[in-house]
């Protein structure tokens, strides 16, 4: 059992909760112990520095100063969400690299009786975890269910791979660690060209037009290459790919169904766990069809929305090309 | 202080290029720009945008000061940092646009992207009253405020979200709220905003 420092985040909290009860569901599974950091708060997301400088980072400082007291041999802070990730490596690299930064926010973070030592922390996100620490030999392992058949999209989106400043994934535009995880399940991963394109981010609430047009890029590119669901790692993307699909059906005319999973849960169903222990159930865009592929069966609960059927949106244009395997070590 | 910023015989930075280099954390390099346009090409809003990141960056070299945070760009931004890491010069484009929205937001100039401007303004206000965001009172104050008439949409998805228990109806709150506003008050003071 190896022990990490976890920052939950509030999407985990309510909207994104199947992300945390699935993990929490594994963690025994891959041998790790998450132990929250006590009164953390949020992240910021991607508002709060858009109003200001110091204080943002200051916002992030509370929660890096409380995981430093919480430290007692298990340095790696875990975050999940990837907006929390990159907003947390941010300001412990930003802290790290610039003393004048360093000093403004721990002279902040003094007026609340608190301190961070830049460099105290590892900032890691719960793939890296996983990918890294555990490995894709115990994952296999536990395997008792291998996802065969089942055609999977890996969407890693931004701000894991992006900026990346401590260079944990190598490459910002084609990482493979999730894909790797997800062939170790036993699933068929697909081509997917555009999985670090971005979600939209904020956009769903800012200008819905522009939200639309990069969340159907990302579910048109899925369905094209015949994906039966997409495996995402971020709430937000989550959210936006599953909550507003129909939004976007609506606006584009199309008939799109593509379920969006969190890879925690399909490493749930991989290692035996029945659906409602994941969390599964909670999605807008019902997974069913696609996890009958591998012998899952989700309980319908009462009021849940009647059971669609799949209709693909109309292909356009000349086939496509069949891609080459891709080739991953 | 941060490497090749300029100063004024007062101390301030000598002009809106220096101005918004200093209020970016970390080195930009925003005066290594050689105009290739690699952002632009990589912004997947970049079609929405009033002006690309490549002509709003010789437009802050330029002094353009007023058109720069009158501009729609840094709100089209969706922070996902393409443009940043294929940047051949290594500008730290995406943290610029967020300089520049704080900016624009502190001199009163985003009439053209309230929405954004004001999305912003309602979330830090939430994570300062409770230390956590609180998406269903965000969601709902954004579409009163920019398009009531979308609030029917907005709610038969709210409802969704309800029915699928993936929204609260009442916000979290953190212990240590006061230790959270000490400690923000205080960085607003180093920041030199009014708390």
């Amino acid at each position: 059992m190896k022990k990490y420092l976890f920052y939950p985040g509030c999407s985990l909290q309510r909207n994104a909760r199947a992300y945390l009860d699935s993990t929490m569901t594994i963690r025994d599974d891959i041998n790790i112990v998450l132990e929250e950091i006590q009164d953390w708060n949020c992240c910021g997301a991607t508002e709060y520095k858009s109003v200001y400088r110091v204080p943002s980072h200051a916002l992030v400082g509370r929660n890096l100063a409380l995981a430093e007291q919480q430290i007692d041999g298990a340095d790696t802070l875990v975050a999940s969400c990837s907006a929390c990730y990159l907003n947390l490596v941010k300001t412990e690299s930003h802290m790290r690299h610039s003393a004048r930064l360093e000093s403004q926010v721990n002279r902040a973070l003094a007026a609340g009786g608190l301190h961070y030592t830049p460099g105290a922390l590892q900032v890691r996100h719960l793939l890296d975890i996983i990918f890294n620490d555990v490995g894709l030999d115990i994952i296999r392992e536990k395997v008792v269910r291998p996802l065969t058949g089942l055609r999977v999209a890996p969407y890693y989106g931004c701000m894991i791979v992006r900026p990346d400043p401590d260079n944990r994934y190598g490459n910002p535009e084609y990482p493979v660690a999730l894909d790797q995880l997800l062939k170790a399940l036993g699933a068929e991963v697909i081509y997917f060209p555009q999985k670090t394109h971005c979600c939209s981010g904020h956009m769903t609430q800012v200008s819905p037009e522009v939200a639309y047009e990069l969340i159907r890029r990302l579910i048109s590119a899925a369905d094209q290459f015949e994906a039966d669901l997409m495996a995402t790692l971020c709430p937000m993307c989550q959210l936006n790919l599953d909550a507003y699909q129909a939004d976007t059906n609506r606006y584009f005319k199309t008939e799109y169904h593509m379920p969006v999973l969190y890879f925690t849960q399909l490493m749930g169903l991989a290692f035996g766990y029945d659906a409602n222990e994941l969390g599964i159930g909670k999605e807008f865009v019902d997974a069913r069809e696609a996890l009958a592929k591998i012998g899952v069966e989700v309980p319908i609960e009462e009021e849940q929305p009647k059971r669609r059927t799949r209709r693909r949106a109309k292909k356009e244009g000349l086939p496509m090309p069949k891609m080459p395997e891709e080739e991953v070590k | 202080m941060s490497a090749g910023i300029q100063f004024d015989s007062l101390g301030a930075p000598a002009n809106f290029f220096e101005e918004v280099m200093l209020a970016t954390p970390g080195d930009t390099r925003l005066q290594m720009c050689i105009q290739c346009g690699t952002c632009a090409g990589s912004c997947p809003s970049g079609e929405d945008m009033q002006h690309s990141p490549r002509q709003l960056f010789a437009m802050i070299r330029a002094g353009m000061r007023e058109e720069v945070l009158n501009s729609t760009t840094p709100w089209y931004c969706v922070s996902c940092y393409f443009c940043t890491v294929r940047c051949p010069q290594d500008v730290s484009i995406t943290g610029i646009m967020y300089t520049l929205k704080s900016m624009a937001i502190k001199a009163g100039k985003y009439e053209k992207k309230k929405a954004g401007a004001d999305l912003s303004q309602s979330f830090v206000n939430f994570v300062e009253n409770y230390g956590r965001s609180f998406e269903l009172g965000l969601a709902t104050r954004n579409f009163l405020q920019h398009s009531p008439v979308e609030l029917f949409r907005m709610a038969t998805m709210g409802l969704g979200m309800l029915s699928r228990e993936r929204l609260d109806l009442t916000p979290d709150k953190i212990k240590n709220i006061d230790q959270l506003q000490a400690i923000l008050n205080k960085a607003k003071e180093i920041e030199g905003v009014a708390a």
